[in-house]
């Protein structure tokens, strides 16, 4: 291997450590922001808790969504390591797709709320749960927007091995957002209603 | 006509209105003007642009944030001047400030002190010293360096213009809810604090990824992990800590900027907020951020003792040790903070207990250090003074917080004089002397000549005695039940010790002084004080085998690492000269001046949300996205030099 093959193998290994350790730190934010939703899930000031207020088959179906995008991820990231770049773009496009469902149906739930008159001026649980979920949502658009740059991106260089390891940053991420989804769904949603 | 969804809450009554802040308000943009003209005058923008703004060279960046250190360093300074002549001038009838100036100016001096002089002097050292220590060429992501940087500039910046136009937050440099929240502090001042730590705060944590992935893949071949300098153990430790806690200060920043801004209720008093979340989330930050902040400076006692000692370091092993036992510890101990919360004798007979434990890996460093210097053949320089005041002070400062570590003893002096002696105690003699330390022991492999020692060794001095005469008054202070933050005490018995308290400040601006004289003369007299050598103080670890000031590549050639105390055991095995083929092409990062752009994209973000002015925070929003996907899809950042150029200029550099 020339020192310069080398060089850029070194290079995606210190971006993979990397983005792992970035990960790392923003399960920190999302734990500081669980640890303040369990705290404060009882400050209902009056107003309605978790119960009364949330739909489970709604959030059924926005759990569907994310997780058949993960999957359709998963397959993307298989096809473009196999070099096959259209089958990469119409995968990262279902994603994307997925994504922007998810993100449209949390939104009609937020609207919902609000217009109902629960927003987050009203109590600490519902600033807690707007924050929560809603921290989860910025990182969905965050990574619709990378996908699609990176869709870009794809189209424009292939597949080649930089294009891989920018892909497998994204899956990594894409994959994270859906395990955090699982403890919102567990924790806000699930405990919520049985509490 | 209505403006206001252009300027936001901008108002002239937001300009400052009492004598002391219009004359800093009206001084500092002067001053800044100044040098811009200087600049535009003797036609260096070129250079400050081309060498400096966008480099990406790590010894460079790490001069700016020392040099951004250093400055507000002198401002944090004056803050604490202005504190202590207050409470040594007031029982006399001389109020130099009415309580809201005051409390702005102790928050000011807590918040620049801890955010812009310690961690912006950590990283400094970090990016100066630590890829030279491993052996390599640079960081592992060159350019979230810059960014990092600009990050951190942007805060400093925007913690800094407050004083102009808005006034600074009174919340104290931790900023309690509720008194930071709308209701009790509706205006800027508090925005100002939040966003300016927000963004340098979200800096200090890539760089905490950024040197995390250094240590881990960037060492040179053959360096193990048990072959690192203890420098590096040190960053590593700091470092996680860093990625574990900075987080939890995003996400708490982030609360309290969605209650002052959004009316939520996570702080506030009503609407089933708990304040008490909001000091539990900061003090999980906090604590971690005390170690964070000392250990690199223990890494670079380690690393002067050795050498001063000419002995390897004793214990290197139980160091390694001692550092991670601390990095756990460091996560359990919080709630030692506010052990008056009312959380009950068991929770607080925990924390009391962790906190005591950290006193054994502490201790075991010292007398670490203390059996190296044994039988050492030791040069009394001047890092080698700072780290004799640092084995004293520091001490003192540990027994205290063992002290307080005492539930029932910390319900008599919590949030008294005894706390704030305690903590200046260990941060102005462990954190401050740590890094003046380093300062002195790396400055030669950064400028190519030594500081005069002489001078450096009186300031070194005069720092020790203006700490004891301006501290160890406040701990009497603080038994005898004197509250901090306080402009005007009633007891005037208490006024000799304040008076003492104040002049030991005058001391340590003293000593301040006395630090820059002798840089400045140190740069006058730069022929006479050359190191030739490469290596001033007959060193023991690689970046004393390179020459000084060292080359932007680092290392002409990647060297091999074999032993812990590599160049020392080089020097005695004789060194050998390097043939033409020993030379290989190498890839170095291309100036950026992305880092710039997103930094003060981000910096405008700040001011969106400090005066309301939304359409400014969506516009600087959206350019951070367009800037970071620019810069992810660009494949072309970096340049090779090849073997013979690289044969050519370390000739030239050896001569």
């Amino acid at each position: 291997m020339t020192s310069h093959a080398a060089h850029i193998k070194e290079k995606a290994a210190n971006a993979t450590l990397g983005f792992w350790l970035y990960l790392m730190t923003d399960i920190m934010i999302f734990a500081s922001l669980f640890a303040t939703f369990v705290i404060l899930r009882d400050g209902t000031n009056g107003g309605p808790s978790g119960q009364e207020l949330f739909n489970l088959e709604f959030v059924m179906a926005e759990t569907f969504l994310l997780l058949v995008s993960s999957f359709t991820c998963g397959l993307a990231y298989l096809a473009i390591k196999h070099g096959q770049k259209r089958r990469t773009l119409v995968l990262l496009g279902t994603t994307i797709t997925l994504g922007i469902g998810f993100l449209s149906l949390e939104l009609y739930e937020f609207g919902e709320l609000y217009l109902a008159g629960h927003d987050w001026t009203h109590s600490a649980f519902l600033s807690a749960f707007f924050t929560l979920v809603g921290t989860h949502g910025l990182h969905i658009l965050i990574g619709i927007i990378w996908a699609i740059a990176l869709g870009d991106y794809i189209s424009k260089r292939g597949t080649t091995p930089d294009a891989v390891r920018k892909f497998s940053l994204f899956a990594l991420f894409w994959h994270f957002l859906d395990l955090v989804w699982i403890f919102i769904f567990t924790v806000v949603y699930l405990l919520g209603a049985i509490s | 006509m209505d403006w206001s969804w252009l300027t936001g809450r901008l108002s002239a009554d937001y300009l400052p209105q009492d004598p002391v802040t219009i004359g800093a308000a009206v001084g500092m943009p002067l001053a800044i003007l100044a040098v811009l003209v200087a600049i535009t005058y003797f036609k260096k923008w070129g250079y400050i642009w081309n060498e400096w703004v966008t480099t990406l060279d790590a010894k460079k960046i790490g001069i700016m944030y020392m040099g951004i250190a250093l400055l507000m360093l002198a401002r944090g300074g004056a803050d604490a001047l202005m504190l202590r002549a207050q409470t040594a001038l007031e029982p006399l009838g001389i109020e130099l400030f009415d309580t809201q100036t005051f409390q702005e100016v102790f928050t000011a001096h807590g918040s620049i002190m801890i955010f812009f002089v310690a961690m912006g002097a950590m990283f400094g050292l970090i990016n100066i010293a630590l890829p030279l220590l491993l052996g390599t060429r640079d960081v592992a992501y060159p350019f979230l360096n810059s960014v990092s940087f600009w990050l951190f500039f942007a805060g400093m910046v925007i913690i800094n213009s407050s004083l102009v136009f808005g006034g600074f937050s009174n919340g104290g440099w931790l900023g309690y809810p509720p008194l930071t929240g709308l209701e009790y502090n509706p205006g800027p001042g508090v925005d100002y604090w939040i966003w300016a730590l927000q963004i340098s705060g979200i800096g200090s944590l890539l760089s905490g990824i950024n040197f995390t992935v250094t240590i881990l893949k960037h060492r040179a071949p053959g360096m193990t992990l048990m072959k690192m300098p203890i420098f590096a153990w040190s960053v590593l430790v700091a470092m996680v800590l860093v990625m574990l806690a900075f987080p939890v200060l995003t996400a708490t920043l982030g609360m309290l900027a969605l209650d002052r801004v959004a009316g939520m209720h996570f702080f506030t008093s009503d609407g089933g907020g708990n304040p008490m979340m909001y000091i539990n989330l900061i003090w999980a930050w906090g604590h971690p951020e005390v170690y964070i902040l000392i250990l690199p400076a223990f890494g670079i006692f380690s690393e002067v003792v050795a050498t001063f000692a000419r002995k390897r370091l004793f214990g290197y092993a139980t160091m390694v040790a001692a550092l991670i036992g601390i990095m756990f510890l460091s996560f359990v101990v919080w709630q030692h903070h506010f052990f008056t919360m009312g959380a009950g004798a068991n929770v607080n007979a925990f924390f009391g207990i962790m906190t005591m434990i950290i006193a054994i890996p502490t201790g075991v460093k010292l007398f670490n250090w203390i059996f190296t210097m044994y039988k050492g053949s030791i040069r009394f320089t001047a890092p080698m003074i700072w780290f004799m005041c640092f084995a004293v002070t520091f001490t003192i400062g540990g027994v205290s917080g063992v002290l307080m570590a005492v539930p029932a003893l910390d319900f008599q002096v919590h949030n008294t004089m005894f706390l704030v002696a305690h903590f200046h105690n260990v941060i102005i003699g462990g954190v401050v002397f740590g890094y003046f330390a380093g300062i002195y022991y790396w400055w030669p492999k950064v400028f190519g000549f030594t500081l005069h020692d002489g001078i450096g060794k009186l300031a070194a001095y005069a720092w020790q005695v203006g700490f004891v005469l301006a501290f160890i008054p406040l701990y009497i202070l603080g038994l005898m039940g004197a509250v901090r933050r306080l402009d005007s005490y009633d007891d005037p018995t208490w006024q000799p010790l304040f008076i003492v308290s104040g002049i030991g400040v005058g001391v340590i601006a003293l000593g301040f002084a006395l630090m820059v004289i002798g840089m400045a003369y140190s740069v006058w007299k730069r022929k006479e004080l050359a190191d030739t050598t490469g290596d001033p103080w007959d060193g023991r670890t690689l970046e004393w085998s390179v020459p000084s000031p060292a080359p932007f590549y680092n290392f002409a050639i990647t060297p091999r690492v074999s032993h812990r105390d590599e160049w020392w055991e080089r020097k005695k095995a004789g060194l050998k000269v390097p043939t033409r083929s020993d030379y290989k092409d190498i890839e170095l990062p291309k100036n950026s001046a992305l880092g710039v752009y997103i930094a003060v994209a981000a910096g405008l973000i700040g001011i969106g949300f400090i005066w309301h002015i939304w359409w400014l925070a969506i516009v600087a929003l959206i350019a951070v996205v367009v800037f970071v996907i620019k810069r992810t899809f660009d494949d072309d950042t970096e340049y090779t030099i090849s073997a013979d150029t690289l044969y050519k200029l370390d000739k030239e550099a050896r001569a």
